[in-house]
C-alpha cells in the first residue's frame, strides 16, 4: 500500500521535491502539499482502491504524512472487509 | 499604567458601546480624510479592550471569540474602519494565544499587550503574484546564529504605521517550499516600512492599508513555534472569517437602523398610511436575520471545536467558515442596497442622518478581502469529497 500511496503522491501531490526524498513520517504540508493537491490525491486514492473517504477522515491530519495516509486507507479497507 | 480595575468592572458590551459612541462621532471624518481612526483606538485602549481575549494569567480577561465578535458588531455599527482595525488586531491575538503559549518571548508579548494596550498589525499579502493567497510566501527568513532578518514586499499592511508590532508570514528559510511558512512578530523598533503604495480606496479608508517594503531584524525566539500552516488552518482562517463577518454584519445593522428610522419618521407624519419603504424594511430585516443566524452558528461551531485539532482541521469546518465569509460579504450588499432604496436621495447624499454612502463603500471591500472567487475555488475543491451535514441538531 505504501508504494501505491507514494506513486499516487508523486503523480497528484504537485510537490516541489521528489517523493523518494520524503520519509514516511515527514510532514507533507511542510513539504509543499497544498489543500488543492491533497484533495486531488484523495480522489486518486478513492479511484484506485474503489473506496470513499468517510467524513471523519476528511481532515488535514489524514493527509499529513505518507504514514497517515496509509493508516487512513487501512482503516477504510479494514472497515470494508469487516462489513 | 492606568488602573485596570474600574474600567474592567463594567461589561464588555458596555465598554464597547462607549467606544462606539466616540468612533461614530469621527467616522465620517476618518472616511473622508482616509486617516487612521485614532480617537476610536484611544477609546479602545482607555476601555482596555485590546487584550481581552488573552488568558488572565497574562493579564487578559479570557474573553471568548463570541464576546469579541459581539464587540466587532457594536463597533461595526459606528465606524467600519475602526471595527476592522480592532478585528484584525484580535485575529493576531487569537494566533498568539493559541500557538505561542509556552514560548517565553511571546508570553512576555501577551503581557505587554495587556499592560500597554499594544496594537498588532499583520503582513500576509505579498507582491509577486501571491496576492491574497496567504498560504504561500516568496520572502524567507535569513538567519545568522540567533539573529534573523526578513524583507517582505507587502502589498497591504493595514494600520502599518500605527502598529506597535507586526506579525509577518514568510518561508521558514531560503530553501523552504512556498507553503513551508512561519509567522514572526517584529516590534516597532525592529523594523522599517518603506511605503510603496497609498491606500486611497472606495471604502474602509480609515484602515490605512498602505503597501510597504517591510524590513525587520530580530531574534529567532520571535518566530511563532508552530508552523503557519497549522495556525492558518486551525485559527486564522476561521477567526478572520468570523470576526470580519461580525463587523460587516454591524455595518449592515447600522444601515438598517437608518432606513428604519427613515420609514418611522414618514409613518409619524402620516398616521394611518403605511410608508412606501415599509415593505423593504421587512425584506431587509429578513436578510439581516439570515446573516445573524449564519454568524451565530459559525461562532457556535468554532467554540465547540476550539482546542480540538481534529475538529478544527476537519474539511467540513473549513467549508462552513468559508461559507460564512462568502455569504455575509454578499448579503450585506443586498441589505444596504434595500436601505438605499428606502431612504432614496437622503441615503445617497452625504451628511444626512440617513446617509448610506460610507456603509455601502465599506461593505464593498468584504468580497475582495481574500477574494470570494479564491475562497469559492477552495471550497469547490473540498466539495469534491466533502458532503455537507444536513442535520439541524449538530
Ligand atoms: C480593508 C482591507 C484590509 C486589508 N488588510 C490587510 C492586512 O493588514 N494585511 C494583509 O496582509 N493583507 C490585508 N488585506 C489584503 C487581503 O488580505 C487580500 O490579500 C487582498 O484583499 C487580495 O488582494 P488582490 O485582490 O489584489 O489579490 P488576489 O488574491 O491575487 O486576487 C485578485 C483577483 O484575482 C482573482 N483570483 C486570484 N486567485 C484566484 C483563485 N485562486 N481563484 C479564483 N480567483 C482568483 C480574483 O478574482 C481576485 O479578485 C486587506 C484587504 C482589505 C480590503
Amino acid at each position: 500500500m505504501n508504494d501505491i500511496v507514494r506513486e499516487l503522491l508523486a503523480k497528484h501531490g504537485s510537490l516541489p521535491v521528489s517523493v523518494d526524498q520524503i520519509s514516511d513520517d515527514a510532514d507533507l504540508y511542510d513539504a509543499g502539499l497544498s489543500s488543492f493537491a491533497s484533495v486531488q490525491l484523495m480522489l486518486a486514492l478513492e479511484e484506485h482502491f474503489d473506496v470513499e473517504f468517510p467524513e471523519h477522515l476528511l481532515n488535514r491530519k489524514s493527509f499529513s504524512s505518507v504514514e497517515a495516509i496509509v493508516a487512513a486507507l487501512a482503516e477504510i479497507t479494514g472497515d470494508q472487509q469487516a462489513a | 499604567m492606568t488602573a485596570a480595575g474600574p474600567v474592567t468592572a463594567s461589561s464588555l458590551s458596555d465598554r464597547a458601546t462607549r467606544v462606539a459612541k466616540s468612533a461614530s462621532e469621527w467616522a465620517d471624518k476618518v472616511d473622508r480624510e482616509a486617516r487612521f481612526p485614532a480617537e476610536a483606538l484611544s477609546a479602545l485602549k482607555a476601555e482596555r479592550l485590546m487584550g481581552v481575549m488573552i488568558p488572565a494569567e497574562f493579564g487578559g480577561e479570557n474573553a471568548s471569540l463570541t464576546e469579541v465578535a459581539d464587540i466587532c458588531v457594536i463597533l461595526g455599527q459606528a465606524c467600519g474602519s475602526a471595527a476592522m482595525v480592532y478585528a484584525m488586531h484580535q485575529i493576531q491575538i487569537a494566533s498568539l494565544c493559541g500557538y505561542a503559549v509556552g514560548s517565553g518571548w511571546h508570553e512576555d508579548l501577551l503581557r505587554r499587550i495587556c499592560d500597554e494596550q499594544l496594537l498588532i498589525g499583520s503582513a500576509t499579502s505579498e507582491a509577486g503574484g501571491i496576492g491574497g493567497n496567504l498560504r504561500n510566501s516568496i520572502c524567507a527568513i535569513e538567519s545568522e546564529g540567533d539573529r534573523i532578518r526578513l524583507e517582505k514586499d507587502a502589498t497591504v499592511i493595514s494600520y502599518g504605521e500605527a502598529s506597535d508590532a507586526i506579525m509577518v508570514t514568510s518561508r521558514r528559510h531560503a530553501e523552504a517550499a512556498a507553503g513551508d511558512q512561519v509567522s514572526t512578530v517584529f516590534m516597532k523598533d525592529q523594523y522599517t516600512l518603506e511605503k510603496t503604495s497609498n491606500w486611497d480606496t472606495l471604502g474602509m479608508r480609515g484602515t490605512c492599508s498602505d503597501g510597504f517594503i517591510f524590513r525587520g531584524e530580530g531574534s529567532k525566539e520571535q518566530i511563532l513555534p508552530r508552523p503557519f500552516a497549522e495556525i492558518a488552518a486551525q485559527s486564522m482562517l476561521a477567526v478572520s472569517h468570523l470576526l470580519w463577518s461580525a463587523l460587516w454584519y454591524g455595518i449592515a445593522v447600522d444601515a438598517f437602523n437608518r432606513s428604519q428610522s427613515f420609514v418611522k419618521a414618514a409613518a409619524r407624519k402620516n398616521p394611518g398610511q403605511t410608508p412606501p419603504g415599509a415593505l423593504r424594511v421587512a425584506e431587509a430585516a429578513n436578510l439581516l436575520q439570515q446573516i445573524k443566524g449564519n454568524v451565530v452558528s459559525g461562532l457556535k461551531q468554532f467554540e465547540q471545536a476550539k482546542g480540538n485539532p481534529d475538529a478544527l482541521n476537519a474539511m467540513s469546518f473549513a467549508v462552513a467558515m468559508n461559507n460564512i465569509k462568502v455569504g455575509t460579504s454578499q448579503s450585506i450588499l443586498t441589505v444596504i442596497n434595500h436601505c438605499m432604496l428606502i431612504c432614496g436621495i437622503m441615503g445617497y447624499k452625504n451628511g444626512t442622518p440617513y446617509s448610506l454612502g460610507r456603509h455601502l463603500r465599506d461593505a464593498h471591500s468584504a468580497q475582495l478581502m481574500i477574494s470570494n472567487d479564491r475562497i469559492l475555488g477552495n471550497t469547490s475543491n473540498m466539495l469534491l469529497v466533502n458532503k455537507p451535514d444536513p442535520s439541524l441538531a449538530g
